[in-house]
């Protein structure tokens, strides 16, 4: 029962220190959902381990969509698995973000022309909030990626958007 | 000024506020939108078959028997260890009978078989019984005939 949840039409000095607090607690413990499909999941394993390490960023990979905050789709998305990702999708818990990382969950990679057995770009069935390139994307890429995402989050607000 | 219940009464009662003001902070602090597919039960992005309920192995509950009851005996051992120096022999002596007890324990829970992990092949025993079997046979005579 969101008490906060996208009731004020306007912000004021309250508003905006929650906002800063809620965001930063937001960005600072993204709790990410195991979901490695193809070789981007090597380079997203690479970005967790002792090198490059995203564990310091707070995200902390769990195995269930309902803990977790933020889903890496990383990998060749099929036809098969992108009624998967859509399930899984809707049973994260708000709120939710999505990082489609590498070639193929952009727009279908190198299988654009001829995949006729994969989606071309994961954003055909889920939305999606910061796209990383790269075939695959190095680890300081994904981790760029996930710092953009960080500052989108920092930007949100409790106030109600405005339709524009 | 206050008894040593009454502290404890303090602390409990803090700790609950604690953990209560957690929990209603977060209720009232957190988005609330359910639609029914983010309801429906998670089976690794697969539709769900089947009930959630599934049945336990009971070799569990035989493993977490053994393991409270010599998790008790480790949970004696540890003061122990820290104190036994200053006492002697007197110490050591007393908790060899400790753990012989409980040894003897451990030995019928190893020969009873409940250390096992894969189904235990039954055993049989021949024993021999000692019935007369020529006193049924001749019954058995008379009454077919």
């Amino acid at each position: 029962m969101g008490l906060l949840d996208q009731k004020f039409e306007s912000s004021n000095i309250v508003i905006t220190s929650f906002d800063k607090l809620f965001n930063w607690a937001r960005l600072s413990s993204l709790w990410q959902m195991q979901f490695g499909l193809a070789c981007c999941a090597i380079e997203m394993m690479a970005a967790s381990a002792s090198n490059f390490d995203m564990m310091r960023f707070g995200v902390i990979p769990r195995a269930t969509p309902r803990q977790c905050d933020v889903m890496i789709v990383s990998g060749t998305v099929t036809l098969k698995m992108a009624s998967r990702i859509k399930r899984l999708y809707d049973q994260m818990s708000e709120p939710r973000y999505v990082i489609s990382m590498g070639s193929c969950s952009n727009c279908g990679g190198p299988y654009w022309e001829h995949g006729y057995h994969v989606l071309k770009g994961v954003d055909r069935v889920i939305p999606v909030d910061v796209y990383v390139p790269g075939c695959p994307p190095r680890p300081e890429a994904l981790i760029e990626g996930l710092i953009k995402l960080q500052e989108k989050i920092r930007n949100e607000s409790l106030a109600k958007k405005k339709a524009v | 000024m206050l008894t040593e219940f009454g502290s404890i009464l303090a602390f409990l009662i803090v700790g609950a506020v604690f953990t209560a003001g957690g929990l209603i902070a977060s209720w009232l602090l957190r988005p609330h939108r359910p639609y029914p597919q983010k309801l429906t039960t998670y089976e690794c992005g697969e539709e769900p078959i089947g009930s959630a309920r599934v049945r336990f192995n009971i070799r569990f509950y035989v493993v977490a028997l053994i393991f409270l009851v010599f998790e008790v005996e480790v949970v004696f051992l540890f003061p122990w260890a820290l104190v036994f120096k200053q006492f002697g022999m007197f110490a050591f002596v007393e908790m060899l009978i400790f753990l012989g007890i409980l040894i003897v324990g451990y030995a019928y829970v190893w020969a009873k078989g409940d250390l096992e992990w894969d189904k235990p092949v039954p055993r049989f025993v021949n024993v021999d019984v000692k019935t007369v079997t020529s006193v049924f046979e001749e019954k058995e005579e008379k009454v077919l005939n």
